[in-house]
C-alpha cells in the first residue's frame, strides 16, 4: 500500500458505505483489529533530547526504522523510551517526515552526516521534497567527486599483486607510476608533437624551383614526408594495440572518447593506403588528411588543463546549445530582414539570404571585416540594431559557462592541494596507529610485571603498578592480541626494534646451529652495536635450535627464546657466557633498567636454579653460578606447542 | 581551374566532415559510445540495500540470547552498518581496526564466508547473532562445526593441505611484519604441517569433520580454549 496515505484509509473506508446499496452479492468479512492498544504517545529519546509523537504517526511509514518493530530494539525498559545515540538536529527533520509528509534537507547539514541518520532510520533520500532535493543532488555529487578523488589517490598506493596486464594498465593511466611508464608517456607525446608539426609544415610553400611556382613542401619532398607519417602512425598503432590489450574492460575502453580519438587519428593513414590505387575516390582521400589533426587531441591524456577544458564544455553543453541556437535565431531574423532591406540598392552584395549570414555573423560577434556593408538608410539602421543585440546575446550563457569552469578548475586546485597534504595526514594516522598498537606492547609489559609483583608478593609496587587501570574494552582487546600471539607463536614488537633486529640479521651471516664462535661474534658486534641500553643483546642461539622456533641469529626485545634440550647445550651457553664478561660496561647495566624478567621453565626442572646462569638479571649472565638467588626467578610452564622454551624476559 | 578544383575540395571536407561528426552523434545516440566517464556515476546512484531484521521475538526463539543482549548486539551493529547489513568491504574494514599491526583483509574474507551462510554477498543481522550464537552460546560441538566450517574454504567437507595453507597465511598475515621471532616465509607451512600430523588420523592428506572433532576433544588445550569467551556478552 502507498505509504503516507495510512492515515486516510478509515476515511477510504467509511467512504464505501456508497458501494453497499448498488452491490448485488455480500460484502466479504471485515478484519479484525485485535491490538488493543490505544493511541499512545511514544517518548523518543535522542541523545537526551526527548521527542515525543504518536504511535500512528510513527505507522505511517512501516518500511522505515520507527515505523516498523525494528525500533524494539532500542526501546529501555526502565524508563519506557526508546533511546537513539544519534545526532538531535538531523532527527528533527527526520521526525519532521512522519509528521507532515515531506523530507526536508537542512543546508547547514553536512551531507554525508544526514545520509547517514537517513540511512539508519531507513528513509531513502529521493523522498526529499522538491523544495530541497536540488541542494541536496548538488551537494552530493560535490562530495562525490571529491570521494572520487580520493579514491584515485588510494588506488595508486594499493600495490598487490598485480599480473602482468594490470601492471601494464596502471602504468598508462599513471606514468608516474614507474620509470618505463613515464618514458612511454614522454615518448609518446613526443611522437604526437612530431606528427602535428609534420602535417603543418607539409603545406608550407617551400622554396621555388626553376620550373614550377610555389609548392608546398608536402608535394616536394613526399618521401620523406611519408615516412615520417608512417613512423608516427606505427608507435600510435602500437600505443592503441596496447592500451587495448592492457584495458581490464576491452568494451568499456573501446567506448571511451580517448579511444575513439586514438582510432580516427590513425585511420585516415590505412585508408590512404588502401585507397592509393583507386583514381576517383583520390580526391576524397587528400580531404581525409583533414582528419590527422586529431592527433593534438591525443595531448589530453597528457595535459590536464585540455582535460579540465573538455570536461567544462562537456557539462556546460546545454549551455553551449542555448548560445548556439540563439545565435542562430537571431542571425537568421537579421539576415532575412538585411537582405530585405538592401534589396533595393545596386551593386548591393547581399545576394542572397545565406549571402548575408555572414555579415550578421560578423556583425553580432564585433569582428566587422567591413567586406559587405550596407548602403541603404534601412540597411544602416537594421545594421546598428543587429551588432548591438549581438553583444547581448553572446553575453548571456557565458557567465554560466564560466562558473562552471571555474568550479571544475578550484576542485582540482583542491586535489592538488589534497594530495600535497597526503603524506603529512597519512604520516599522523600511521603514528595514531601506531599508538594503538604500542598501547598493547605497553600494556603486555605491565601485565607482566603485574603478574611478576603478584608473585612476589611485594605489596607496595603492586599497588603502585595497578594504579594505572586499563578500561575493560583495551583489556578484552588486547586479551584478543594476546591470543592471536598463542596461536602463531609470535610476539607483536615494537618497530624500531624490529628494524634492529632486520639490521642484525642482515649483518650476520652464520647459521643458526653453530653455537659458541659464531655467538660470540655476533654478541659482540651487536652487543657495541646497541646504543640503547635498555635491552640486552644475548645470545640465543647458542644452542642448537628446534625447528620450531624460529630464530634469527639475534633476538633481544621483550623475549628471548633459549632452547634448552639438553645438558650439552648448558656447556656451551656458559662458554659463551664466559665471553660475555669481557664486556664490563654491560654489568653496569642494573636490573634497575629492567622491569620484569620472567623465566619460565619447563616442568622436568632438569636445570636446576644454580646450574646455570639463566637466572638473574638478564642482563648480566654470570658465568658462574650467581652468588645470590635474583629475586626473580620464577618457574611456570609455559605451554607452547610442546616445545621446550626458556623465556627471559628484558625490558 | 585551381579554385575550382580547391573549392570543390574544400566543400568535400566539410561533407566529409559533417558526415563523420553525425555519424559519433548516431553512434552516442545508440548508446555504442559512451562519452562521459564518469557513467559509473550513474552506477552508484543506485540506493544502499536496506534490510530490516526480524522482530525480537523470532531472534530470541532462534538464538540463545536474552532480550537485552539482542538488544546491545543490535545497536552496535546498526551504529557501523547503518544500513542493516554489512558488505565484504565493511566487514574487512571493521576486523582491521582490531589488528593495526597487520593485514587483516584475507582472514576477514574468510570469516565472512563463514558468517555469510546463505551466500549472498551480505551478512544481515540474523546471520550475524546466528554466527554469534553458535559462537558464545553453542555447545563445543557446535563450536568446532564452526571452525571446521570456516577452514573448509569451498565447503565441500574436507579440510585439504592448501585451504589450510590459506587459512594459515591469512592469520599469520595478521600479525604483521613487527614480530618477535620475524617471520619467515616457511612458518605457515610448518604449521600446517602439525596440524595435520594431529588431525589427519588416516593420512589421507585431508581432515574430515569427524576426524576434526575427535582430535579436537581428545586435547585438552583446544576443549579448554573452546570456554574462553563464554562471558563475552
Amino acid at each position: 500500500m502507498a505509504t503516507g496515505v495510512a492515515a486516510w484509509l478509515p476515511f477510504a473506508r467509511a467512504a464505501a458505505i456508497g458501494w453497499m446499496p448498488v452491490a448485488n452479492c455480500p460484502m466479504p468479512i471485515a478484519p479484525r483489529d485485535n491490538s488493543k492498544k490505544q493511541d499512545e504517545l511514544i517518548i523518543l529519546n535522542v541523545s537526551g533530547r526527548r521527542f515525543q509523537t504518536w504511535r500512528t504517526t510513527l505507522d505511517r511509514y512501516p518500511d522505515t526504522l520507527l515505523g516498523s518493530s525494528e525500533k524494539d530494539f532500542f526501546y529501555n525498559e526502565e524508563t519506557k523510551e526508546y533511546f537513539f545515540d544519534r545526532d538531535p538536529d538531523a532527527f528533527r527533520s527526520i521526525l519532521n517526515f512522519y509528521r507532515t509528509g515531506k523530507l526536508h534537507y537542512p543546508r547547514h547539514e553536512c551531507i554525508s552526516a544526514y545520509d547517514e541518520e537517513l540511512t539508519f532510520f531507513g528513509i531513502i533520500p529521493e523522498i526529499i521534497g522538491d523544495c530541497c532535493y536540488e541542494e541536496y543532488k548538488d551537494r552530493k555529487r560535490e562530495n562525490l567527486e571529491r570521494l572520487q578523488d580520493d579514491q584515485e589517490e588510494n588506488m595508486d598506493l594499493k600495490m598487490p599483486n598485480m599480473n602482468f596486464r594490470e601492471t601494464m594498465w596502471r602504468a598508462f593511466e599513471n606514468p608516474h607510476t614507474s620509470t618505463m611508464a613515464l618514458v612511454f608517456y614522454y615518448v609518446t607525446g613526443f611522437f604526437i608533437a612530431v606528427s602535428v608539426i609534420t602535417n603543418v609544415v607539409e603545406t608550407v610553400p617551400c622554396g621555388a624551383t626553376a620550373n614550377q611556382k610555389d609548392m608546398p613542401c608536402g608535394e616536394r619532398y613526399t618521401v620523406a614526408f611519408f615516412c615520417m607519417d608512417t613512423a608516427c602512425v606505427m608507435i600510435f598503432t602500437v600505443e592503441y594495440l596496447l592500451r587495448l590489450f592492457a584495458a581490464p574492460s576491452r568494451y568499456r575502453f573501446m567506448r571511451s572518447v580517448m579511444s575513439i580519438i586514438d582510432v580516427v587519428a590513425i585511420l585516415p593513414y590505412y585508408i590512404g593506403l588502401v585507397m592509393t590505387n583507386n583514381e576517383d575516390v583520390s580526391g576524397a582521400f587528400v580531404t581525409l588528411r583533414v582528419f590527422r589533426v586529431f592527433r593534438i587531441f591525443k595531448f589530453s591524456r597528457h595535459s590536464q588543463g585540455l582535460r579540465i577544458l573538455g570536461y567544462t564544455l562537456k557539462s556546460c553543453a546545454s549551455e553551449l546549445g542555448f548560445l548556439l541556437f540563439s545565435l542562430t535565431m537571431a542571425i537568421i531574423i537579421f539576415a532575412t530582414v538585411m537582405f530585405y532591406a538592401e534589396k533595393g540598392s545596386s551593386s548591393s552584395k547581399f545576394t542572397s539570404i545565406p549571402a548575408s549570414f555572414w555579415y550578421t555573423i560578423v556583425t553580432m560577434t564585433t569582428l566587422g571585416y567591413g567586406d559587405m556593408v550596407p548602403k541603404t538608410i534601412a540597411g544602416k539602421i537594421f545594421g546598428s540594431i543587429c551588432s548591438l543585440s549581438g553583444v547581448l546575446v553572446i553575453a548571456l550563457p557565458v557567465p554560466v559557462i564560466v562558473s562552471n569552469f571555474s568550479r571544475i578548475y578550484h576542485q582540482n586546485q583542491r586535489a592538488d592541494k589534497r594530495r600535497a597534504q597526503k603524506k603529512a595526514r597519512l604520516a599522523r594516522i600511521r603514528i595514531a596507529k601506531s599508538g594503538s598498537a604500542n598501547a598493547f606492547l605497553q600494556s603486555k609489559r605491565n601485565g607482566l610485571l603485574n603478574e611478576l609483583l603478584e608473585l612476589t608478593g611485594t605489596e607496595e609496587d603492586e599497588q603502585k603498578l595497578t594504579q594505572k587501570s586499563i578500561s575493560l574494552l583495551e583489556s578484552q582487546h588486547h586479551h584478543l592480541l594476546h591470543c592471536l600471539e598463542k596461536t602463531t607463536a609470535h610476539e607483536f614488537v615494537d618497530e624500531q626494534i624490529y628494524e634492529q633486529n632486520c639490521l642484525e640479521t642482515a649483518l650476520q651471516t652464520y647459521p643458526s646451529r653453530s653455537p659458541s664462535v659464531s655467538s660470540h661474534d655476533s654478541s659482540t658486534r651487536t652487543c657495541c652495536s646497541r646504543k640503547r641500553k635498555r635491552n640486552v643483546p644475548l645470545p640465543n642461539t647458542s644452542l642448537p635450535t628446534t625447528h620450531s622456533t624460529h630464530q634469527g641469529p639475534l633476538q633481544e626485545l621483550s623475549a628471548i627464546h633459549i632452547q634448552c634440550g639438553d645438558p650439552l647445550s648448558h656447556t656451551a651457553s656458559r662458554s659463551n657466557l664466559n665471553l660475555k664478561t669481557d664486556e664490563s660496561s654491560r654489568i653496569n647495566c642494573k636490573s634497575g633498567r629492567i622491569t620484569t624478567a620472567i623465566i619460565s621453565l619447563p616442568t622436568p626442572p632438569a636445570l636446576t636454579p644454580d646450574g646455570d646462569g639463566f637466572h638473574g638479571p638478564p642482563q648480566r649472565r654470570p658465568p658462574q653460578p650467581p652468588s645470590h638467588p635474583p629475586p626473580l626467578s620464577i618457574q611456570t610452564t609455559t605451554s607452547s606447542a610442546g616445545a621446550n622454551i626458556v623465556k627471559v624476559s628484558a625490558l | 581551374m585551381l579554385n575550382a578544383i580547391w573549392e570543390t575540395e574544400g566543400l568535400q571536407t566539410v561533407g566529409i566532415v559533417v558526415l563523420v561528426f553525425a555519424s559519433i552523434k548516431l553512434l552516442h545516440l545508440l548508446g555504442l559510445i559512451s562519452f562521459s566517464e564518469d557513467s559509473v556515476e550513474d552506477e552508484l546512484e543506485l540506493s544502499a540495500v536496506r534490510h530490516r531484521p526480524e522482530g525480537l521475538e523470532q531472534l530470541e526463539a532462534q538464538t540463545r540470547f536474552s532480550r537485552k543482549e539482542l538488544q546491545i548486539l543490535y545497536r552496535g551493529f546498526k551504529n557501523e552498518c547503518p544500513s542493516g547489513v554489512v558488505n565484504e568491504d565493511t566487514f574487512k574494514d571493521i576486523y582491521a581496526q582490531f589488528f593495526p599491526q597487520g593485514d587483516a583483509s584475507t582472514y576477514a574474507h574468510f570469516l565472512f564466508n563463514a558468517f555469510d551462510t546463505d551466500h549472498n554477498g551480505s551478512v544481515s543481522f540474523e546471520d550475524f547473532v546466528m554466527g554469534l550464537s553458535i559462537l558464545l552460546r553453542g555447545t563445543v560441538q557446535e563450536k568446532l562445526n564452526w571452525a571446521f566450517n570456516l577452514y573448509d574454504i569451498n565447503k565441500d567437507g574436507y579440510i585439504t593441505k592448501e585451504e589450510m595453507l590459506d587459512i594459515m597465511k591469512a592469520i599469520y598475515d595478521m600479525m604483521g611484519k613487527c614480530t618477535y621471532p620475524v617471520l619467515k616465509e616457511e612458518t605457515p607451512r610448518q604449521h600446517v604441517e602439525v596440524f595435520f600430523q594431529k588431525m589427519d588420523k588416516n593420512k589421507d592428506g585431508v581432515v574430515t569433520i569427524d576426524e576434526f572433532i575427535d582430535c579436537c576433544q581428545n586435547d585438552e588445550n583446544i576443549m579448554r580454549s573452546m570456554h574462553l569467551f563464554e562471558n563475552v556478552l
